[in-house]
């Protein structure tokens, strides 16, 4: 599903980020990226995301090589994964429902489909009744489960995630924790970037250690 | 295809609102916008309304004789009548010494000083009609030169050079408006295109929010395409309204004017074709600016 070889990432400005990575993620996995602050976790996840390129190195997702990617292919790769920020990155000037609806709009979804799909996943993240709400007058766990809805409104086979829980009280962080649990038991892939090593422990899962850019343990 | 067609129909009516929300800013870019547009569309109509003219002018050529002050009154009605059975004449006018005289009395105001003078000095003048189907400027010159070896006619003037003259200037004039209209559309581009450009950075979070979740350019650029086809139509409303106003203000002066110097008016206005052509490209000159600036930004605008 997602494959690291041998990748390793370097800035100009600071020097190598990655160095030499390799790891397998199968799918319906759900896997932690931990490691202290500007171990290269959400580096990582960039590459993934098509965000940043590799500078050595493979990265595979879902057999598909991602450096063999062009440029105009790059929307329709994003759309099979569903990216979650610690800062959310909503649209405050826009309803849950339209901040939820984008990647459905995006992806050219009727009208109906769009209001069914998101009542629909409106119900799983717990905000239902929540679609006239403007972002920013709900609270912080309510607004990454907006965040969440819309990662998964399109049905993503991969749900990446930047400190998801990096602003979260720890009960709250513990119910987001619980919604990916779900997601990962109808075969979505999962992989979480934190530093929170509590959450990790409780959680059972694999988990992926970077350390000033070294996988140091799997 | 319906789908699709919704995707657009909402883009189009969002942009609108986008600019709705913006009301004073958006009517500035438009009224700049519209300022432009009507400058050339004044001026192509000013041409207009000036070669609309000069097509009433070319039917009326006419050759005037200036008899030398020898002629009598008879010889000069003799001579008339010879020019009548001329094949190339269609109609003659004889104006004599005394109805010169009383003409220029009545309109020059001079009337006085004549009368200080011992004898008329005026000419008898024959206004010559060439016939219609005479219309080179050859076949014209040949017959001024007969009519120039007439013994009687001292002088002998085709009226139709200064149409000639006119309609050469027509043509630089006309030139002119293709001209100025090209710089203008260039500034409508580039009002608009520099207009999204800003509208670009406002919404800066949103692309790059929009690209994370699998937008391709394409679906970003929708709405200020759109948004710069707003700004074109406006504008090349406004505009629209603006010329039809001026005329409409210069309509009566400008008719009183012809009347006075031409015996007729006619003043022409922006015709159905000509307003639905100033829209038209009024609406793709905006996005076309909005498509520059949307080629060149959007790829720079990833989500580092
Ligand atoms: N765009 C960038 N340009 C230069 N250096 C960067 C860039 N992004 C991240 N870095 C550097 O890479 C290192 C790892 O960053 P990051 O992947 O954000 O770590 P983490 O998410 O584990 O805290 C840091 O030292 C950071 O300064
Ligand atoms: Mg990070």
């Amino acid at each position: 599903m997602i494959k690291f070889d041998q990748v390793s990432k370097r800035y100009s400005e600071v020097g190598d980020v990655l160095v030499d990575v390799s790891f397998t993620i199968t799918k319906g996995e759900m896997v932690f990226l931990t490691g202290p602050s500007g171990a290269g976790k959400s580096t990582l996840l960039k590459l993934i995301a098509l965000v940043e390129s590799v500078s050595r190195g493979q990265v595979f997702l879902e057999g598909q090589n991602l450096n063999r990617i062009l440029e105009r292919e790059v929307p329709f790769m994003r759309r099979k994964m569903g990216l979650i920020f610690q800062d959310y990155k909503l649209l405050n000037d826009r309803t849950v429902a339209d901040n939820i609806a984008l990647p459905l709009l995006i992806a050219g979804y009727s009208h109906q489909e769009i209001k069914r799909r998101v009542r629909a996943v409106l119900d799983k993240v717990g905000l239902a009744g929540k679609e006239k709400s403007y972002p920013l007058s709900l609270s912080g766990g309510e607004q990454q489960r907006v965040g969440i809805a819309r990662a998964v409104v399109n049905k993503p086979s991969v749900i990446l995630a930047d400190e998801p829980t990096g602003n979260l009280d720890p009960a709250l962080a513990t119910e987001i924790m619980r919604l990916f649990k779900q997601f990962k038991q109808v075969g979505v892939t999962v992989l979480i970037a934190t530093h929170d090593l509590s959450q990790v422990i409780d959680s059972g899962c694999r988990q992926l250690t970077l350390e000033q850019g070294c996988l140091v343990s799997d | 295809m319906k789908g699709f067609f919704m995707v657009h129909l909402q883009a189009l009516l969002f942009s609108l609102g986008q600019q709705l929300r913006t009301p004073f800013s958006s009517l500035l870019t438009i009224a700049v916008l519209s300022i432009s547009i009507a400058l050339s569309g004044a001026f192509y109509l000013a041409v207009k309304n000036i070669t609309h003219l000069t097509g009433h002018l070319e039917t009326s050529n006419q050759i005037t004789l200036f008899l030398g002050q020898q002629v009598s009154d008879q010889d000069g009605r003799w001579l008339l009548t010879r020019l009548e059975k001329h094949r190339s004449i269609q109609s003659t006018r004889l104006i004599t010494k005394t109805e010169g005289l009383k003409d220029f009395e009545q309109f020059s105001g001079f009337g006085d000083a004549l009368k200080a003078l011992s004898r008329n000095p005026l000419p008898m003048v024959i206004q010559v009609f060439p016939r219609l189907n005479l219309t080179t400027p050859q076949q014209l010159q040949q017959l001024l030169d007969e009519l120039k070896a007439l013994p009687e006619v001292a002088v002998a003037k085709i009226d139709m050079q200064w149409v000639q003259r006119l309609k050469a200037i027509i043509v630089l004039a006309e030139r002119g408006v293709l001209v100025l209209a090209s710089i203008l559309a260039f500034a409508v581009i580039f009002i608009t295109g520099n207009t999204i450009r800003l509208e670009l950075q406002n919404r800066q979070e949103e692309v790059v929010i929009a690209k994370l979740v699998g937008a391709t350019n394409g679906f970003i650029a929708r709405p200020f395409l759109y948004s710069g086809f707003w700004y074109g139509l406006l504008a090349g409303l406004l505009a629209w309204l603006m010329i039809t106003g001026l005329m409409a203000l210069l309509q009566s002066p400008m008719e009183q004017l012809m009347t006075l110097y031409l015996g007729y008016q006619e003043v022409v206005f922006l015709s159905v074709l000509d307003s639905v052509i100033l829209l038209v490209v009024s609406a793709v000159l905006g996005v076309l600016g909005s498509w520059g600036v949307l080629v060149s930004q959007l790829s720079r605008l990833t989500p580092e």
